[in-house]
């Protein structure tokens, strides 16, 4: 098998003052006519600059320090500008993690797709027109929907006719960062087959960037692990996943989640909260103080669920199956149309003011986005003593109190003074966990709270989650979209789907023999089953 | 902090402006101690040319000195600016962030309001408020201020909308902090940006809308400002250039330089040109 793409011994350097001096260093890769490789790592790898490297598309500010990229025998890094532009589309293209972005929201995809035709070859708007069509038609879309507009089109779809547009000009090498991370696992699972059948009828090279081993193991031919800006070890999939030789790979493998050996049920105890029949419509429009037509939309439909001390339930589904609205409806940050929350015998549905503020303390909750949920304004012990201060404990206890609940989460005294940006990803998930545990609550939402970290970062913060559960015997509901993850935690889980329970149970029992059609399609689209799980 | 200065300090146009501005300030602020006869006194012929003995910017139609009344006219024009501009951003702040943090009826009745400010012709607005409150220091302080707060409002309520969403204000909710602490504590600082920007253009453009009161004649009869000295001087403009073109001069340069500190705030402090 001849190469198609030899890089040998890449660096791109980075601007002075940067943590690193090498975005990438003496990376050196090939992939072989008609295969996939897979690039793997976490955030920070240098996957993305490399792949962007080998389009010619490095930011401003990042060069190319040395080495050298072949494609099909010729070098081309560093060949002038409308060379690049010649080979992009027609011999490289490419496509992104949020096809929303990489889409011209007021343009019909159709016109961009033959946009992107007609800049390479002279062919008129209909001949063009008639391509994209039959294009769409082979991505499993139908040739009406050339006249949407991307907002009308589904995520899966946008990412169809992503690939539609990176086909149309029938390039030898497709470059792939990270197209399905955004989509529900469902989804994923048919796009990365469509991935895979036009791969082998095209015969095109595929270079398959992801943070995902599930992915790696069902897709590529060839894979090559990165940390800090090399390459650890590469190699054929079978070689690597089943007998890793660099320990940070073996580190990796074994970060991700199985999906068996859940915790066994609790024995039943009365619950802490117990939720009957929530059902919440979200009405839009209104116009001017509501008097104009309004739009429905029902996102919760009489749902109920009970947790005792002690016990992490699980709430499983994809975008769109109402989790994340149960559980603002639950802490009331959302208002509840109908039904009962009760919390040791109260009902907060129909709480306010005083009583709500007061019961809201008892259950706290944990945020998915490392980012946003940290005022980036205050400081560390500000963020921690913010809730024990709101209910008019006194700063010095609270203080004292913040640098014993930073060591518990895993964190040194030291960070107090400092700002949240100073931390990464999983510090601060441990500071948001501080925020919360710093009123002693009862019960914990956690809200996707690994979703947006590395896999071994993921794993050290579902165990300090876990831990902290059992130390305060506190319940907690662990919302999330990703099976595995709910499998390391959940005694129980409940599937949701479009606003209602689909089935509930223990998590070992779900998990391996789901009673309902739906969880086996969730449980068969997870990637990488196969070899992950042996 | 100091990232800020050195992004805020890096373009020439900002330090100009800050060394013009700084420069006008202290010129203002000691009129008093350098020229203690006060800005009325007469003290020569009318229409001494600029460079006469004792008359560096010449004399007035009345024979009054025109740098003693440049200096003076800073002292009321920074007061205008600043004061009204001050008024002006509490009361959008207040309103806007009201709206903003707590959106549906009340952001559709207090945006409504805002609107009704800003469809009726400001300056028009502004003649009859000061006409109606006797022209005077306050009343165009007053007037100003209420002509210029829907701009604030509708910054402050958007940058509102898009944080109350944020996770980090749900949070400080669930936490059991008053709704008055998050939005002062919490939203407030990380919405200063904007404000702040827009804060500092407006003081430039009440010292242009001041002056154009006082050239109507509407300005505080007590005080001499460099519209009003404008204003005085117009049949003259044709025999004595000075007398108008020194006070235009005078506003020129000041609204410049803070449009040049505005601007580079807006760089130093906008997340969106930030690389």
């Amino acid at each position: 098998m001849t190469a198609l793409v030899a890089i040998a011994g890449l660096s791109v350097a980075l601007p002075p003052g940067g943590d690193r001096p090498y975005a990438v260093r003496d990376v050196s890769l090939e992939i072989g006519t008609s295969e996939i490789v897979c690039i793997v790592g976490e955030s920070g790898s240098g996957k993305s600059v490399t792949a962007h490297a080998l389009m010619g598309l490095l930011p401003r500010g990042l060069d190319a320090a040395g080495g050298s990229i072949r494609f099909d025998g010729r070098e081309i890094l560093g060949q002038p500008a409308q060379d690049w532009r010649r080979m992009r589309g027609a011999e490289i293209a490419m496509i992104f993690q949020d096809p929303m972005a990489a889409l011209n929201p007021v343009v019909p995809v159709g016109r961009q797709i033959t946009e992107q035709i007609r800049a390479h070859r002279s062919i008129g708007e209909a001949a063009a027109m008639q391509q994209a069509g039959d294009l769409m038609v082979q991505m499993g879309l139908e040739a009406a929907h050339l006249h949407a507009f991307p907002h009308q089109l589904s995520g899966g779809q946008r990412q169809r006719v992503m690939i539609a547009m990176a086909l149309s000009l029938s390039p030898r090498l497709l470059i792939a960062d990270e197209p399905t991370t955004a989509l529900d696992v469902t989804t994923q699972a048919q796009i990365l087959d469509l991935i895979r059948t036009v791969q082998k009828e095209r015969q095109m090279s595929v270079l398959f960037i992801t943070h995902d081993f599930g992915v790696v193991s069902d897709l590529a031919d060839r894979v090559a692990v990165m940390r800090a800006g090399e390459v650890v070890e590469s190699g054929p999939v079978r070689q690597v996943l089943d007998d890793p030789r660099h320990p940070y790979t073996r580190a990796l493998i074994a970060a991700v989640p199985r999906l068996s050996g859940s915790p066994d049920p609790l024995p039943p105890h009365a619950p802490v909260l117990a939720v009957t029949g929530l059902s919440k419509v979200y009405r839009r429009g209104g116009g001017f103080l509501g008097l104009g037509a309004r739009r429905e939309t029902r996102a919760l439909d009489k749902v109920s669920l009970t947790l005792q001390r002690g016990e992490t339930l699980g709430i499983v589904g994809e975008s769109g199956s109402g989790k994340s609205t149960l559980a603002r409806c639950i802490i009331r940050l959302a208002d509840v149309d109908d039904g009962e929350i009760l919390f040791d015998g109260a009902d907060l549905a129909k709480m306010n003011g005083r009583g709500l503020r007061a019961c809201r303390k008892r259950i706290q909750m944990v945020f998915q986005d490392p980012f946003s949920s940290l005022n980036p304004r205050h400081t560390v012990s500000e963020i921690v003593t913010a809730g024990p201060r709101a209910h008019g404990e006194g700063a010095k206890e609270a203080l004292a109190r913040a640098a014993e609940m930073l060591a518990l989460v895993g964190l040194e005294a030291s960070a107090l003074p400092r700002y949240p940006h100073e931390f990464s990803g999983g510090q601060r998930q441990r500071i948001g966990l501080a925020r919360a545990l710093m009123l002693k609550p009862d019960v914990l939402i956690a809200d996707e709270p690994v979703s947006a970290l590395d896999v071994t970062v993921q794993a050290q913060v579902l165990e300090l989650l876990d831990r902290v559960r059992a130390h305060m015997n506190l319940a907690m509901l662990f919302i999330t979209h990703d099976m595995r993850v709910a499998a390391r935690i959940c005694h129980r889980v409940m599937v949701m789907r479009q606003g209602r329970v689909v089935e509930e149970g223990p998590a070992a029992t779900l998990f391996a023999a789901p009673k309902s059609d739906y969880t086996s399609q969730l449980l068969a689209a997870i990637p990488g089953q196969s070899r992950l799980e042996a | 902090m100091k990232d800020f200065l050195v992004r805020f300090l890096a373009r020439p146009q900002t330090l100009i402006g800050l060394l013009v501005f700084a420069a006008i300030v202290v010129l203002a602020l000691g009129a008093p101690l350098l020229f203690p006869r006060g800005p009325f006194t007469i003290v020569g012929m009318p229409l001494l040319a600029p460079g006469s003995p004792g008359l560096p910017a010449g004399s007035d139609v009345l024979g009054r000195d025109m740098l003693v009344g440049l200096i003076y006219g800073a002292r009321v024009s920074l007061l205008v600016g600043i004061a009204s501009t001050c008024c002006s951003v509490g009361i959008g702040v207040l309103l806007g962030a009201v709206a903003g943090y707590y959106g549906g009826a009340v952001d559709d009745v207090l945006m409504r309001i805002t609107e009704f400010f800003q469809i009726i012709p400001a300056f028009v607005l502004l003649m009859v408020l000061v006409a109606f409150l006797q022209p005077s220091l306050f009343s165009t302080v007053v007037g100003i201020a209420l002509i210029t707060w829907p701009q604030v409002a509708r910054v402050v309520r958007g940058e509102f909308l898009a944080l109350r969403s944020r996770e980090f204000v749900q949070a400080a909710k669930l936490l059991g902090e008053s709704d008055l602490y998050i939005i002062f504590r919490q939203i407030l600082p990380n919405a200063l940006p904007p404000i702040v920007v827009v804060g500092s253009m407006m003081v430039g453009s009440a010292i242009l809308t001041e002056s154009a009161l006082s050239f109507l004649g509407l300005g505080d009869p007590n005080l001499r400002s460099w519209g009003s000295m404008i204003g005085a001087s117009r049949s003259a403009m044709w025999v004595a250039w000075w007398t108008t073109v020194l006070p235009g001069l005078a506003i020129m340069v000041t609204v410049l330089a803070l449009n040049f500190i505005g601007d580079g705030l807006n760089e130093a402090l906008s997340p969106r040109r930030r690389r």
